[in-house]
């Protein structure tokens, strides 16, 4: 049986207190002023029984189960609400505790099956070790008389079922759904022998408003809440701690396994970045790592009109490299490059930009961190110095306002948002700048004070009244600003910014935003000692991005929010390892550590230890390298866990460019959309099925650790290797951690780093070196990273994408919970039971001018291409926006996305799109076309399979 | 749009975000040097020295240092 985790039965207090020394069961410990006594007894290693108590809440107090003897006290109190006092004496063990204790489990057994030999949750079942503990074996109230035993079992959630007579009422799911979770979607209905858990409006769980997180199960007791794997093939045997490969919040887990198999994930309770939190993806959607369609053989073809061939490691590698060398013979040394994955590993994403700098020869490696954050990376450096956010996500334990801008973390994020939640129930301020609705605008026991609902492509003119309201109304943080900010920039900015132009009244007519609204949300932000900024990527997919980025950071410099806890500027990074991937040189002027490859000091470094030379000038970016294929330059392309045919934009240029490429290698473990565009397939191993780290959004680097065997036998690291040795450039490793030493090596911000340090702390925020071994939580404490903070002058350029007669509404895209990106993972999940398909969401006014009604299909029209969607009519958008998400290839959102991009990265402008929405009976031509072409790729692979 | 047009539309973008500095033409050039490859800068200069009327002022000046070397 695997160990289980260690509960406390109660959280340690939250701020550590002075500390205070008694004796429990003769025992001398010393805990922090306000501990319970049944924190300080487990610390002691006394065993006092519990049942409603758990460390990851607060205690509550209704089992009676818990209660000890403490000398001079009258009575038995119960040890979860009984703080420690100096000098106290604690009894856990007596005999009228003994048979008090026998009571209680006897009335909660008396309404219990008694039938723990075949219960699934025989062996961590707390009812039962409490039962065992106390010699119950059956009650002496006997099992005749009313009970819950008939009640049915609600088994509608795909990953959990709820059996009533198995509950004990002990409100722990209650709990853990509010104060966790921030859901509020369980209550307890009834009174006395009546009470009942109850989700929604006693709808069933999948009805109701719960968010499949998973925290009530990972809280339940006894068998009432239990994982249907569990159900159905017992208990684990195993545990590997590792990390979640979903979005960056980068959870830590144990994927828990009975041989080879993973039978369910239990977010890890000493996780820093989640605190034993968990989300639907995370938690549950872990089934595409053994889904059927996964590909575990390497696979060659001349032409993509060709079946596919299954081949050897060896042939596979051989045939690629002989494929790229020739096309470098015949149309030069920049005609081919490489795209690195943000869902792959540190070491894994190293070794691919290592490979293209040294063996390809060129510095065309790129990474999908350019279609998402790569604003993130120019702004934050061109300010701040350094190309990160600044804080640790508790650092919003501390906060008094948070501004969240072009952020759903509630879908995107749900782990931090659940922090966040928390810390707005507490009683911190909310600013949401967004064009639609978010969960977060209005949700149980939450509600913003502004919702500034601005017009898609007016971030900046956004950003800058803010900060002039600041500056013109000496709002300003001076003593801030003068001492760590460069002064004549900021003088230059200061005058900038005031204009008149910058004003919420003359800006009111770009951003939709009543300029009285701005002006209370820009006073609520700087009037506080605490105010920190969370942004995603409907900050940075604009054709601005790099300018908002930098409008964010002079609106934390100029109100003085940046260098300590509860402030700070927070890009909220998209996918598990978006950080992580930038920071390992993926982008085609920087080597690790953003450091540009014109350097001539940078680069030697790197040519003695890579024993290479290489080019002083930036390849091509993503959007280049598809440009330079339609022109017939760039020939080659390596991708590596990326699916560029649906993620990237203006879906029918991607294809063309596909299409204009004599050899695509796609390395991935399905066959994904890009992969029906390629010549050789490459099988990837999943993050169950290798060693590694992952990068997380607050620069946090954690453990990724193999859980079981590569289904196609190789990890993606050893891919990569064995393909660059076949180029000729030699690359040996052993183990990943080798990878890593040789990062750290060469990355002044990694040098402190290494897999035994990692084990030792479990996670490290990089800059990590001499100055600071053990990681830095908060960045540019004292000083910034570039010395002085810079203020940039950001003007506001509108976007050349306006609606207009012909193309009336903006579109906008996003992302829903169970969902992931592009899909192809959480698509092979029972995810889909909770969304099945891609809708426009359309306000109804504008729906009702062009006769479309709740569940239509629309035909929606852009300057690049036509897709059809259903229409779901909502107020969640506002008149003349209307949204879509991407999570499913069929649905063809990128086909309507337009090659326009952000000046300074080309990060693409998903978030603004000018469109026509008509009724239509039909899907697009588009989308006719595309499953013609899947159906045919998918029977090219069955050949294969045959 | 084919890739020189789409050239033309990115570093007139630039132009237009660094129009807001005195050193506009230093910004967009040194832009261009750290963050396009040299593939992209040809393929601008030869646009230039052909049909560079597209181009608005400040990054035609840039793209002519460029040249210039």
């Amino acid at each position: 049986m695997h160990e289980q985790q260690t509960d406390l039965g109660t959280p340690a207090p939250l701020k550590i207190g002075a500390p205070v020394s008694l004796v429990i069961d003769g025992n001398a410990i010393t805990v922090p002023e306000g501990s319970s006594v049944m924190r300080a007894a487990a610390l002691a290693g006394a065993k006092v029984p519990r049942l409603c108590a758990t460390d990851s809440m607060d205690a509550f107090g209704s089992c009676r189960v818990c209660l000890v003897e403490i000398e001079g006290r009258k009575g038995f109190p119960a040890s979860c609400t009984t703080k420690v006092e100096a000098d106290m004496v604690v009894h856990t063990q007596s005999e009228p505790l003994d048979e008090l204790r026998r009571n209680v489990v006897e009335l909660y057994v008396s309404d219990h099956p008694l039938e723990c030999v075949s219960c699934s949750a025989n062996g961590e079942c707390e009812l039962q070790d409490v039962a065992e503990a106390l010699g119950v074996e059956t009650s002496r109230y006997g099992m005749d008389g009313a009970s819950h035993q008939q009640q049915e079992k609600d088994e509608s959630n795909p990953y959990f079922t709820f059996d009533p007579s198995q509950c004990i009422v002990c409100y722990r799911c209650v709990r853990a759904c509010d104060d966790i979770q921030g859901t509020f979607a369980l209550s307890v209905s009834g009174r006395g022998f009546d009470s009942q858990i109850t989700a929604g409006q006693e709808d069933g769980f999948m009805a109701s408003d719960c968010v499949s997180c998973g925290a009530c199960v990972s809280s339940c007791p006894t068998e009432a809440l239990m994982e249907k794997t569990v159900i159905e093939h017992g208990l684990p045997e195993r545990s590997v701690t590792t990390t979640c490969a979903y979005c960056g919040v980068g959870c830590s887990f144990h994927a828990e396994l009975k041989g080879d198999t993973v039978l369910r994930m239990t977010p890890d309770k000493e996780g820093q970045a989640n605190e034993g939190h968990a989300c639907i993806k995370g938690r549950f959607a872990f089934g595409y790592a053994t889904h059927k369609d996964r590909i575990t053989q390497p696979m060659i073809r001349e032409r993509i009109e060709d079946p596919w061939r299954e081949v050897s490691w060896d042939e596979a590698i051989g045939h690629t490299a002989a494929r790229l060398r020739a096309i470098q013979e015949k149309y030069g040394p920049d005609s081919i490059g490489g795209i690195t994955s943000s869902r792959c590993t540190n070491e894994e994403t190293y070794l691919v930009q290592k490979m293209v700098r040294a063996a390809f020869g060129n510095n065309n490696v790129d990474t999908c961190a350019r279609v998402c954050h790569s604003p993130t990376g120019y702004g934050l450096k061109t300010t701040l110095g350094e190309s990160a956010g600044t804080q640790a996500f508790s650092s919003v334990s501390s906060a008094d306002v948070v501004l969240v801008m072009g952020a759903n973390p509630s879908d995107a994020h749900p782990v931090f948002a659940s922090r966040l939640k928390r810390r707005l129930r507490e009683g911190a301020r909310l600013i949401v700048a967004d064009p639609r609705r978010i969960e977060l605008v209005s949700s149980p026991h939450i509600r913003a004070d502004h919702h500034l609902a601005l017009r898609p492509g007016s971030n900046v003119a956004f950003i800058n009244a803010m900060a002039h309201v600041v500056v013109t109304e000496g709002l300003e943080d001076s003593a801030f600003i003068s001492s760590r900010c460069e002064q004549e920039p900021y003088r230059k900015w200061r005058d900038f910014i005031s204009d008149e132009q910058n004003s919420p009244e003359a800006t009111e007519s770009i951003t939709g935003i009543p300029a009285s609204d701005l002006r209370l949300a820009a006073r609520l932000f700087a009037g506080v000692r605490n105010a920190a900024i969370y942004y995603g990527l409907g900050v940075s997919e604009h054709s601005q991005g790099s300018t908002t980025v930098m409008g964010i950071a002079n609106l934390a410099m100029v109100t003085g929010n940046l260098g300590r806890e509860g402030v700070g500027v927070n890009p909220l990074r998209g996918q598990n390892n978006v950080q992580g991937s930038c920071d390992m040189g993926s982008f085609p002027h920087e080597l690790p550590g953003y450091r540009h490859i014109s350097d001539p000091a940078v680069r030697n470094l790197f040519e003695q230890d890579w024993n290479t030379n290489l080019r002083a000038e930036p390849g091509l970016r993503i959007p280049n390298m598809f440009d330079a294929s339609i022109s017939g330059n760039f020939k080659g392309l390596y991708v590596q866990g990326e699916d560029v045919a649906q993620s990237d934009p203006n879906t029918q240029h991607v294809e063309q460019a596909l299409r204009s490429l004599e050899c695509l290698v796609v390395q991935d473990i399905f066959l994904n959309e890009t992969a029906r565009f390629a010549h050789v397939l490459l099988p990837g191993s999943s993050f169950l099925e290798k060693n590694g780290t992952f990068t997380n959004a607050e620069r946090r680097i954690s453990m990724v650790r193999k859980a079981m065997e590569p289904l196609a036998g190789l990890e993606d690291w050893q891919v990569t290797m064995a393909l660059s040795n076949a180029l000729g450039y030699p690359m040996e490793y052993s183990h990943p951690s080798e990878i890593m030493d040789e990062i750290a090596r060469l990355t002044p911000t990694f040098s402190g780093v290494s897999y035994a340090k990692l084990d030792r702390l479990g996670s490290i925020q990089w800059p990590c070196n001499d100055e600071s071994p053990e990681g830095t939580p908060t960045m540019h404490v004292g000083e910034f990273v570039r010395g002085k903070g810079y203020f940039a002058i950001t003007g506001f350029v509108p976007t050349e994408e306006r609606s207009t007669r012909k193309y009336p509404l903006l579109m906008t895209t996003g992302r829903i919970l169970s969902q992931y990106n592009v899909g192809a993972q959480t698509r092979r999940t029972q995810n889909s039971e909770f969304y099945s398909e891609d809708v426009l969401e359309i306000h109804p006014f504008d729906a009702e001018e062009r006769g479309i009604s709740e569940g239509d299909w629309c035909g929606i029209a852009s300057r690049a291409g036509n897709t059809v969607l259903r229409a779901v009519l909502t107020d969640r958008v506002q008149p003349g926006v209307v949204y879509t998400t991407f999570h499913f290839p069929s649905s063809g959102a990128n086909v309507i996305t337009t090659d326009n991009s952000d000046w300074a990265t080309n990060c693409p402008e998903y978030k603004v799109t000018a469109v026509q929405v008509t009724q239509v009976r039909e899907p697009s031509n588009w989308q006719k076309e595309y499953e013609a072409f899947a159906t045919r790729q998918e029977e090219l692979l069955d050949k294969a399979r045959v | 749009m084919q890739e020189v047009e789409q050239l033309v539309k990115m570093v007139n973008q630039i132009a237009d975000n660094f129009s807001f500095h005195d050193d506009a033409v230093d910004r967009i050039e040194d832009h261009l040097k750290r963050f396009w490859a040299p593939s992209m800068q040809k393929k601008l200069i030869d646009f230039d020295n052909t049909q560079g009327a597209e181009l608005k002022p400040a990054a035609r000046e840039a793209i002519k240092r460029l040249e210039a070397g």
